[in-house]
């Protein structure tokens, strides 16, 4: 569905045209499809998470051009023509961590994983937006991201950790985690 | 959870929105951020047959100085009224409570006139337009109109427009640095508000309450006593006279008539009401 189209017509399907990490496809979807399945559903993009599934912890958060959004609370016909990132576009291109997913490891920034998708996707947001924000910024800008496992004091020290290191890269002789192999994140 | 059938549009300008409004009448619903209607319409108490997205209608998007007021775009979202230079100037009580609203991903989706359209008793901006004295402007096919806001909340989620008429802009008056508060109270920092006030000071003193009646309201009793001279103690006092909460899992009716005296308390005095 075009946004130039000038038809008052509503339809029971849509074509949408959704750039995902980059890469454009366009399907056909009911406009009720939500946008959290159309991702893991039609692009087979299962590193966002379903949480609650009401808009409240956040598991799902994805960026919509650039911008933390709860893809369970927009439908994938909202986001036609427009480009969405996920969890799976943060690590390097040679599959060593970025940043925030690199302060995740050394910090111990996570102990389940089932919501660090959408805190890794709102931490990016945050960091792009201030790159060094102090913790009561963190805590704000996480408000609308819930952690059961980690009493959320690891995940802002993993924050930290990424604001005071923006290439990622950790400092020799002071991992905290053992070295992984390339592209081995859980 | 997935919303039940509907059938959808997409519009470009509020004229197309209008006529698809006129085509399918009371059976639509306008899909603005979703962060209201989608919530209720996934858990099926919502089931509108079509949506109409006006989402992409970027030119109802604008905060402007109007001269003597400021004129707000319906489609101006939550995060671009908190972090405003204008709002934050003129209209700090607007800016502050925003920055409340749900979480980052909520106010980055969720707009002013989504909020002021779904009439929900506890939202917070409803309660702030309400003691600022604003105006709703609505359009539909013969025009626009104005409605005052303490007009507009005719009933639980139900509200003047009419089916076939768009919300279109707010406008608030400029406030500067007369004294205002913004009370939430909630158990979470993400959670509505279980009793919320909003105190506007600029010559007569507005005070609203959220989730004290089926509908945004004012604290007429609060008003009136302030009006004819009641200390902001004195005011407080009758916080609760004329309202009717409702009991939920969160609170009693009790609980929140006394919230309500509390609250309002600590607003007048923020505000600067002794």
């Amino acid at each position: 569905m075009s946004t130039t189209a000038t038809s008052t017509t509503a339809m029971s399907t849509a074509s949408v045209t959704i750039t995902v990490n980059g890469e454009a496809a366009t399907h056909e979807v009911e406009p009720r499809f939500l946008l959290v399945h159309y991702l893991r559903e039609l692009r087979r993009l299962t590193g966002t998470h379903i949480g609650c599934d009401t808009s409240n912890c956040g598991a799902c958060t994805v960026l919509l051009d650039d911008e933390a959004v709860k893809s369970c609370t927009v439908l994938a016909v909202q986001a036609d023509g427009h480009a969405v990132r996920t969890v799976e576009s943060l690590a390097n291109p040679d599959g060593t961590f970025s940043a925030i997913q690199e302060g995740f490891r050394q910090e111990h920034g996570l102990q389940c994983g089932y919501c660090t998708p959408g805190m890794l996707m709102a931490c990016t947001a945050l960091l792009a937006e201030n790159p060094d924000p102090n913790d009561g910024e963190i805590r704000e800008a996480l408000e609308g991201n819930l952690c059961r496992c980690t009493g959320y004091q690891m995940i802002v020290s993993s924050v930290r950790w990424a604001a005071e290191h923006p290439d990622g890269k950790v400092p020799a002789g002071m991992s905290a985690a053992t070295a992984a192999a390339p592209g081995s994140e859980a | 959870m997935i919303p039940a059938k509907f059938d959808y549009v997409r519009v470009g300008s509020s004229d197309e929105a209008i006529a698809a409004l006129t085509e399918y009448g009371d059976d639509a619903k306008l899909l603005a951020g979703g962060h209201s209607l989608l919530p209720l319409m996934k858990l099926r108490l919502a089931t509108p047959t079509v949506l109409v997205d006006i989402g992409d209608v970027r030119d109802l998007s604008y905060i402007r100085d109007g001269g003597d007021h400021l004129s707000i775009g319906a489609l101006t979202r939550h995060r671009d009224l908190e972090t405003s230079e204008l709002l934050a100037a003129e209209a700090p009580l607007l800016a502050h409570t925003a920055h409340l609203v749900g979480d980052p991903q909520v106010r980055n989706r969720g707009t002013i006139g989504g909020s002021l359209a779904h009439g929900d008793p506890a939202s917070d901006l409803p309660a702030v337009i309400l003691a600022m004295g604003g105006t709703l402007v609505a359009t539909g096919p013969s025009g626009s109109r104005e409605i005052a806001a303490s007009e507009f909340f005719e009933g639980f989620l139900e509200t003047a427009l009419a089916d076939d008429e768009l919300l279109t802009e707010v406008r608030i008056p400029k406030f500067g640095s007369a004294g205002w508060s913004y009370q939430k109270f909630n158990r979470r920092a993400q959670d509505w508000a279980i009793v919320g006030v909003a105190v506007q000071c600029n010559g007569r003193t507005g005070v609203a309450l959220v989730n004290m009646a089926s509908v945004p309201i004012r604290a007429s009793a609060v008003e009136t006593a302030l009006l004819g001279g009641a200390a902001g103690t004195e005011a407080a006092a009758v916080a609760a006279d004329g309202t009717e909460p409702s009991a939920d899992i969160h609170a009693s009716v009790e609980y929140r008539e006394h919230l309500a005296r509390v609250l309002v308390g600590r607003g007048l005095a923020e505000a600067g009401i002794a």
